[in-house]
């Protein structure tokens, strides 16, 4: 066990943890934010993307330790009142449906549209390769990104 | 106002967004431990021993064998062939023979892997040749679990007068569901309280059915409560019965809260995937090409338990002559049994295979005929009036004719026609366009719906809101709004006055499962209904006038609580009038309503590499009235998405009976980069026995795009392909074979 040290979502928190450690079990069950969601544990999916220091990683593949001093965005820090221009789109153009794969698609839609101001639809699908989602087709998911406005 | 018809906004959807929404394994107990499955490795055989070598302590495990069992040992859903736990007989590689508890997830994980079964084999078989032809004897007398016959008119005699007979053979794989949310349940079960079991499901009920005999409990002793849940498609119809059970008999041995999550892999390997199949077509053509005479042999793999496979078989056997009209029609049909983990169902549920088979043999007839495959199928569409191949006369106005033209139009078929065959006369590229043309029957088949007896309810609660209350699960297609919609519009009120339940067997009435497209056309009417049950109480009570306002009717229930008691509207199923199913016979109006779709891709093939992609996608159909314009616009994408998976990416790799793809790194569901922006329209043809006017539309995307990729494909290349998935390595078998 190792203290762990990490900044979550804007706040300060330090757990102990077994170094290799999934940051994934860490976020899930050490800190009790279960909106991250495991859907294949093999790097594939993309349902545990976080933010790792504005990098998108997926979080079923980082050991906690390299996580240690760095700060993590989950879905429970896009917003607080009310939804970010990002998750009204989501809402309105219908981009979440069963919701598994929403948390780590609005993360990986995040740390797009901080890459880049003007994003094309292939921009959109080329960086979302990595995130599966079997409900919707991806359509509605696209346009809720583009349709999202400027810089969340 | 009306709230049909417009996109209303997710109901839950801020909670899915917030990553606050609570599903299976985001929930947990106070002093819960963990469950594991110990499964046989060996396809078919007899269980002899069970060996738990040294490595752990095992004293601080729970442990459960068939032996441990309350009640029956038997998953309660039609037959009751298919135990919870392997008691002497295997009968396919992934068998739970034994459960194990324990605090300790990875202690769990290493135990499991020191148990040693000890089992003596037995022949098995893995294909439906060998089962048919009885290699070995894996299931009841004859290894077919349901057959069915369909003879309209004299085949044999049209046959002799046909002008041109065309034949082919065609075959479909397996096909995994791949919810991005593994199965997963979570248990409390003792003697005095009973048992309760809380899950990502489709049918609360079914699991409610299933563990009654398991504990041999009366039915107000077991409690079923689904939790969001990540995705369905079929595969969390049947099978969280088999979890459920199993979660709760750890629970009940331990007296702890059990939890059972898969992890991908076992959910791949042991859970229920669509069904494989192979048809057989012959079809006999007169001068002006006109359908005389079909003749379908279609066969499905059922795995080792019979579990769901008659109904795939008579859903798929009921679609197999399509949306067209021939005179003489004979179909045989049967599900087989062989040693592979029970199939299932699948967004489709058998219709996806026989649709797939037609739709491609009558691009073979049009090659054939020398005709264009559009034209072939225009000219022989079904008409009002006329009978289809499960002997239901169409009694209604259809649309199908202009549902194909609109396609061809949309998608400029008959110009890209032409134009990539320019196109494909050079370069490794070539492209091609292909049609599908089908329907699907909403609700169950027959007198399903009739045997269900489906009940659903309105509430007025104690927060001033109406509740609707029915066991239908919301899993992404949009249960709760479109029942908040329904609800809203037949009570006059607004949106947020109405209430969606979690389906929680304590609190609704059993309204039927949530598959086969019943949901919005079948249990969105009794919902309706229930409300109108309400409103009139409110009438008779004199607290309520025919005409009212909005604050009206919520102060007349109030009242009503206050002064009479308890408000609810109850209705339960009728069949409408106009249908009649004959199941001795296995005729008549298999389906209350369908909807009718034309869909048409146009695809690229790399000669270099071969693979192919989907450019485009028009999906084209008529489904009642639209309820929710985005809703309903996601449906029919998600599903062509996964009927894009289905023809070219997803292919299960068998070996001895049991999955070896079993990854989402092996097993390949399309990404962002491999489906196209999906061209959807509507037309619609309000239906009055369903909800809101609605006909069901959840499984119909998954039937066209199969047939439509392949057709294009082969026009394209100049090929007859007849098997899905084409995955490139089949492709380039397949055009190296053509070219010597
Ligand atoms: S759970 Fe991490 S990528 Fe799938
Ligand atoms: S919304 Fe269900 S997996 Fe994406």
């Amino acid at each position: 066990m190792k203290k762990i040290t990490l900044t979550v979502n804007g706040k300060k928190i330090s757990v102990q943890a077994h170094p290799f450690a999934r940051l994934l079990d860490v976020i899930r069950e050490g800190l009790e934010l279960t909106g991250t969601k495991e859907g294949c544990g093999e790097g594939e999916c993309g349902a545990c993307s976080v933010l790792l220091d504005g990098e998108l990683v997926n979080s079923c593949l980082v050991p906690v330790l390299q996580a240690n001093g760095k700060a993590i965005l989950t879905v429970e820090g896009l917003s607080k009142k009310s939804l970010c221009p990002l998750q009204k789109s989501f809402m309105k153009c219908g981009g979440a449906q069963c919701g598994i794969c929403t948390p780590g698609m609005l993360i990986a839609s995040q740390a797009l549209k901080k890459k880049k101001k003007r994003l094309s639809p292939k921009d959109i699908r080329e960086g979302l390769a990595g995130n599966l989602c079997r409900c919707t087709g991806y359509s509605q998911i696209i346009e809720s990104i583009q349709k999202s406005g400027g810089r969340t | 106002m009306s709230w049909v018809g417009k996109s209303a906004l997710r109901k839950e959807g801020e909670k899915k967004l917030r990553g606050i929404a609570k599903y299976i394994d985001d929930i947990s107990f106070e002093g819960m431990i963990y469950g594991t499955t110990v499964r046989s490795s060996t396809p078919r055989g007899i269980l002899k021993k069970i060996e738990f070598l040294p490595g752990v302590n095992w004293d601080e495990f729970i442990k459960v064998t068939a032996q441990d069992i309350p009640g029956h040992n038997y998953v309660a859903l039609i037959e009751k062939d298919q135990p919870f736990l392997a008691q002497e007989k295997i009968n396919h590689p992934e068998e739970p023979v034994l459960l194990l508890a324990h605090a300790n997830k990875h202690l769990l994980e290493k135990a499991r892997k020191l148990v040693k079964l000890h089992v003596e084999p037995l022949p098995p078989v893995f294909n439906i040749e060998d089962s048919l032809s009885q290699k070995a004897l894996v299931w009841g007398k004859n290894n077919i679990f349901k057959s069915y016959s369909i003879d309209r008119g004299d085949v044999e005699t049209a046959f002799k007068k046909a002008f041109v007979i065309v034949e082919g053979t065609y075959e479909t794989g397996a096909q995994e569901q791949l919810y991005i949310e593994p199965n997963g349940v979570l248990a409390i079960a003792n003697p005095q309280e009973g048992v309760t079991v809380w899950g990502s499901m489709q049918c609360p009920y079914y699991v409610h059915k299933a563990l009654l005999p398991l504990f041999d409990l009366p039915p107000d002793k077991v409690r079923v409560v689904q939790a969001e849940t990540g995705g369905g498609f079929g595969g969390k119809e049947e099978y969280p019965s088999v979890i459920c059970g199993h979660a709760a008999l750890l629970a009940w041995k331990s007296g702890r809260p059990v939890k059972i999550i898969y992890d991908r892999m076992e959910d791949m390997v042991a859970t229920t995937k669509r069904h494989p199949s192979k048809t057989k077509i012959k079809i006999g053509f007169d001068k002006s090409n006109k359908l005389i005479a079909m003749d379908i042999d279609f066969s499905i793999d059922g795995g080792a338990y019979a579990t769901l496979s008659s109904v795939v078989l008579s859903r798929g056997t009921l679609h197999a002559s399509g949306p067209y009209f021939c005179p003489n029609i004979k179909i045989r049909s049967r599900a087989v049994a062989t040693n592979c983990p029970p199939h299932g169902a699948f967004r489709g549920f058998g219709a996806p295979q026989s649709i797939f088979a037609l739709e491609k043999h009558l691009d073979l007839c049009a090659k054939k005929l020398n005709l264009d495959p559009a034209i072939l199928r225009k000219s022989n569409l079904i008409k009002t009036g006329e009978t289809l191949g499960c002997g239901q006369v169409i009694k209604e106005k259809v649309r199908i004719s202009e549902v194909v033209e609109r396609a061809l139009q949309l998608s400029s078929y008959h110009k890209k026609r032409k134009l990539f065959l320019k196109h494909n006369s050079k370069g490794p590229l070539k492209k091609g366009i292909g049609l599908s043309v089908f329907m699907h029957g909403a609700g169950f088949t027959g007198s399903g719906e009739t045997f269900l007896a489906s009940i659903a309810a309105i509430r007025a609660n104690e927060a001033g809101k109406l509740e609707v209350l029915t066991s239908n699960t919301e899993i992404g297609q949009g249960t709760n709004t479109i029942f908040s919609q329904m609800t809203a519009d037949a009570l006059k009120l607004d949106l947020k006055d109405i209430e969606v339940v979690q389906p929680d067997t304590s609190k609704v009435p059993n309204s039927g499962p949530t598959v086969a497209s019943r949901t919005c056309m079948v249990v969105g009417k009794l919902v309706e209904q229930a409300a109108q049950d309400l409103k009139q109480k409110l009438i008779s009570a004199q607290l309520l006038k025919e005409k009212y306002t909005r604050s009206e009717f919520l102060v007349a229930c109030k009242r009503y609580r206050k002064e009479i008691g308890e408000l609810k509207g109850i209705s339960q199923y009728k069949a409408p009038p106009h249908v009649v199913w004959d199941e001795q016979k296995y005729q008549g109006d298999a389906y209350g309503a369908y909807a009718w779709a034309a869909y048409v891709a146009e695809t690229t093939t790399d000669l270099r590499t071969f693979e192919t992609v989907v450019d485009n996608f028009w999906a084209v159909q008529e489904v009642g009235k639209v309820i929710n314009p985005t809703l309903a616009r996601g449906q029919i994408i998600g599903g062509v998405a996964q009927g894009i998976g289905y023809a070219l990416y997803e292919d299960v790799v068998w070996h001895e009976g049991k999955m070896v793809n079993n990854k989402m790194s092996n097993y390949i569901m399309p990404t962002t980069l491999d489906t196209p922006d999906i061209d959807v329209l509507f037309l619609e043809l309000p239906y009055a026995f369903g909800g809101g006017g609605s006909k069901g539309i959840g499984e119909l995307p998954l039937d066209g795009p199969a047939p439509a990729i392949l057709n294009a494909m082969d026009f394209a290349l100049d090929l007859e392909l007849t098997q899905i998935p084409t995955t490139p390595e089949r492709l380039m078998e397949k055009i190296e074979r053509k070219t010597p």
